[in-house]
Formats: C-alpha cells, structure tokens, sequence
C-alpha cells in the first residue's frame, strides 16, 4: 500500500474544462457537487482506500522567522498569481495506477450544467519510511 | 446501567479518592481504569451499589499504581495507611472538580478536554475522536493540564463563571465522532445545576436545550445547513422547549439577570413562533439590547442588526451595520441578507460570495455559495 495526497487548488493548476466559478451555478448543481464529493470519500471509507480529507479556507499568509526576541513577519494574503490550496484528500491505495484512477474519478465531480469539472487535480506520491529489507 | 449513568458517578468517585489523601491526577487516573473495568464487568455482574463498587475499584487501582511507583515514598507511606472512614460521594466534591478543570490557569481547550474526561468520565480515546485529533495528542494535552493544576487546592474556590464557559464551548463547538458533545455538555451542565443554585448556570442550561430542540430541523438529509426561518418546526423537540423555557422562566423570576440568561430568552422566543413571521422580533430587540449592555460584544451587535432589519425593516437593520466593525466574522453574510431584503439584490449576492470566501466551516460556506448562487440565477432570468 502506499499513501496518496489529491490535492485540489482553488487556482495555480491549469484551466478546468468546466470553468464556471460556483456562485454562478444552480442550487441544485451545487447540491449535486456536495453529494458526488461526500460519496466519493464514503465509498472510498467503504474500500478501505480513504485516510484523510481537509477542505482550506482561500484565506492564507505566507510567514518566516525574523531573529530573536522579534514577531515572526507575515507576507500575504497572496497575490492573484499565486498557487492556492483549496483542499485534500489523502488516500492509501495498492498502486499509483489506481491512485490515478481515483483521482480522475474525483475530478469528475458534476460542475455548471451538471457536467463534469474536469479539475486538474495534483497526485503527490507520500515519501515513506525505509523499508526494513533492503538486500 | 446504561453509560451516561455510570459516567455520572465519576466525579464524586474522584472527589472520594482525592479526600483520601490521592493527588488529583492520580485519582482521575485510577477512577479511569475503574470505569474500564466497570464497562466490561458489569453486564455479566451487575453491581449492587455502583458508587461503592467504583471506589472500591478506584482505591485499589490507585494503591497498585501507587506501590508500582516505588520512587513517590508519600505515596508509599499513604498505602500503609487505612483509608479514612468514607464520607461517600458529596455534592461538594462534584462542584469542587467542575472549578479545578476550569482552572483559569488552563488553556480553553485544556479545561475543555479535562472537563470531559475527569467529570464527563469520558475516555481519552472517545475526546480525541470527538476533537478530531490523534489519541496521543489528546492524553498529552489532558496530561499537561492535570500537571498544570497539580498545584491547586482541591477545594479552592473556584469562579461557576469559567465553568460556564468550557461548557459553552463543548455545546458549541461539538464536532462530529461517536459522542455527542451537545449531548454530552447539557449533561454536565444538568449535573452543575443539581450541586450549585445560580440563575446563570440555570441560563445556560436553558439556552443549551431550546438550541438542541432544533437539532432536527437544521440540516437537510444531505448534510446542508437550514436556516432559522426556513426550518420546520414540527421537527423541533416540543419537549426540551418546554423544560427550557420553565427552566429559564425560574431563573428570570429571581431578577439576576446574565448572558446566558438573555441569551436562552432571545432562543425562547425563536421557540415561541410557531411560524417564522410570527416572531417577536421587537422583543428580541430589547433582549438584544440587554445583552449589549451585559457583554458589549460586537457579536451580540451584528445579531442585533439582524433583529432589528426584522423588526423596524431592512433600512433600519443597515443603519446597525454601520456602526459595526467590517471585518467582524459574518458581516458580509449579515450585510448580504439585509441587502437582499432591502431590494438589491446584486450587492447582496457579491455579498454573499464574499461571506463564503470567508465563511469558517463547510456547512456555512456551502449555505452561502448557495445563496449567491440563488440570487445569481434570479437575476439571470
């Protein structure tokens, strides 16, 4: 088994097929969304695939360290250009093919007009620890 | 013995041991291991005094944990001792635990976690799936907080105020897992209300149940969020109103008026309207008012505004809203629905999608977008 990281941007990946933002969809499509994405992860609960899903608020400050006995300094909120990470699902899964698939299904979730999104979403494989056998 | 009455009896097993002469964190720990043991002995061997059974329990766990320790040579000197005569489990020692876990020393979510465990009788495990965090990170907290208080007095007066609080917050920010918060805190506050007579905690409790009675009506099957005025309040529990509002009534009698107390009279007439335009929104102007002179909270403000574009119109709710902080969590989705009852409806779906960038949980945002999203396609057609 390896872990898996879908990761979802709220901008920074390229351009959606369906690239309606979600205040100009119908209440019903927005409905449809929710459902597709809470069965989706329930389904993945059910195949014992799914360990972990976040969704991030759009609000976000970059910060660092600035010496001793000084308040750290805060750089943000991002400018327009920026990556932004609206969200994750980790999941455990027997290969990466299928971590592809998965993905692709996620991706598929109904957007504007009930079509699919076609969200590009990120696969970022989990860097593990050693393994025990290594001869 | 179901296990809300078994958790019941926690907080006089700890008092016991700890007037025993055990340290507070010793006692929780062993009172812990008691319960354990209880839930997985007393189906097949029911015990005739459960209070008995438990310290019984309790005070050997803590004299095995106590002789295991060999470096705490108080603690080995106690064991040769006998215990005094029991004095049983007392109101007092119930009372005493609700102020040592809401230490004002403690963190809130310190005082939170220890609340539940030491006089909820919860298991770490159970707290930690409650708050979403790993049952490591959660023993760790719970263990610095009993650290923290290890050097307070067990019968030092303590503030019912800063109990209120953690209470409060386990109602209200009750995450999903297997135990009910909100459940779990009308109880504890139910049992602070048998062991100290105060109009606040009785506000409390009071305010507490009218919210839970709506419960039922608040989310669709799907999960979404109903708001107040559209929910169908054939599903809200006729029952937990009632006991709320004769609750609060007993408290407001007594003239000593609090938060919480105007806080379950503003829930109390949400109750009392069988539809939503039946609403005393004037009365709950004037309530809002009172809490503004208790509290001078900018929260308490924007709810008011909403209350008062109820009662004296939507120009008039806006004209609240001037005097209030934009940047205040919910202003644009308060800002938006005032809007949209004022006529402009552009303004406020910009509004409402700004809320939903802002919004702090999913269920908010999502109900927001859908706002937006609603106004939008009207404007569309």
């Amino acid at each position: 088994m390896a872990k898996y990281l879908l990761l979802k941007h709220y901008r920074g990946g390229p351009t959606p097929v369906n690239d309606v933002p979600m205040d100009r969809w119908t209440e019903e499509e927005i409905a449809a969304h929710m459902q597709y994405m809470n069965d989706f992860a329930t389904r993945l609960e059910g195949t014992g695939e799914f360990v972990d899903g976040q969704a991030l608020s759009p609000e976000g400050t970059f910060v660092r360290y600035d010496g001793e006995g000084r308040p750290p300094v805060t750089d943000g909120p991002f400018a327009e250009t920026k990556d932004l990470i609206a969200g994750w699902m980790v999941i455990d899964v027997d290969t990466y093919s299928r971590a592809l698939e998965l993905a692709g299904e996620l991706s598929a979730a109904p957007g504007a007009g009930g079509r699919p999104l076609h969200e590009w979403l990120e696969v970022r494989p989990f860097l593990t620890a050693p393994p025990t056998v290594t001869e | 013995m179901d296990e809300h009455r078994l958790r019941a009896l926690t907080p006089g097993v700890i008092g016991v041991l700890v007037r025993r002469g055990a340290d507070f964190a010793a006692a929780e720990d062993a009172v812990q291991d008691a319960l354990v043991e209880a839930v997985r002995r007393w189906p097949t061997e029911p015990p005739r005094d459960a209070t008995g059974w438990l310290i019984t329990v309790a005070w050997r766990k803590f004299l095995d944990a106590a002789r295991a320790d060999a470096s705490r040579r108080r603690r080995e000197e106690l064991v040769d001792e006998q215990p005094a005569p029991d004095p049983g489990a007392s109101t007092d020692d119930t009372l005493q635990l609700y102020f040592l876990c809401a230490h004002p020393s403690l963190t809130p979510a310190s005082a939170v976690a220890l609340t539940l465990r030491a006089v909820g009788g919860l298991t770490t495990r159970q707290i930690a799936q409650a708050y979403l965090v790993p049952e490591a990170t959660m023993a760790q907290r719970i263990s610095r907080a009993k650290r923290i208080v290890a050097d307070v007095k067990f019968d030092e007066a303590g503030d019912v105020a800063t109990v209120l609080r953690v209470l409060y917050l386990v109602f209200n920010e009750g995450y999903s897992g297997d135990v009910d918060l909100a459940a779990e805190a009308i109880r504890l506050t139910r049992q602070l209300k048998a062991v100290i007579d105060q109009e606040e905690v009785a506000g409390l409790l009071a305010l507490m149940l009218l919210h839970h009675a709506r419960r039922p009506a608040r989310t669709r099957p799907d999960g979404s969020l109903v708001p107040l005025a559209h929910q169908d309040r054939g599903r809200w529990d006729t029952r937990l109103i009632t006991e709320g509002v004769e609750i609060l009534q007993t408290a407001l009698a007594r003239d000593r008026i609090g938060e919480f107390q105007a806080q379950a009279a503003v829930a109390a007439l949400h109750a009392d309207a069988r539809t939503a335009e039946e609403t005393d929104w004037v009365q709950i102007v004037e309530w809002y008012d009172e809490l503004t002179r208790l509290t001078d909270s900018p929260i308490i403000a924007l709810n008011r505004a909403v209350a008062v574009g109820e009662a004296d119109g939507s120009r008039a709710g806006l004209a609240a809203l001037t005097r209030i902080e934009p940047t205040l969590p919910r202003f644009a989705a308060v800002a938006a629905y005032l809007h949209e009852r004022d006529g402009d409806v552009a303004t406020a779906a910009t509004l409402y999608t700004e809320a939903a960038l802002q919004a702090t949980n999913l269920q908010e945002r999502d109900h927001l977008t859908r706002q937006a999203a609603r106004l939008n396609a009207d404007r569309r057609r």
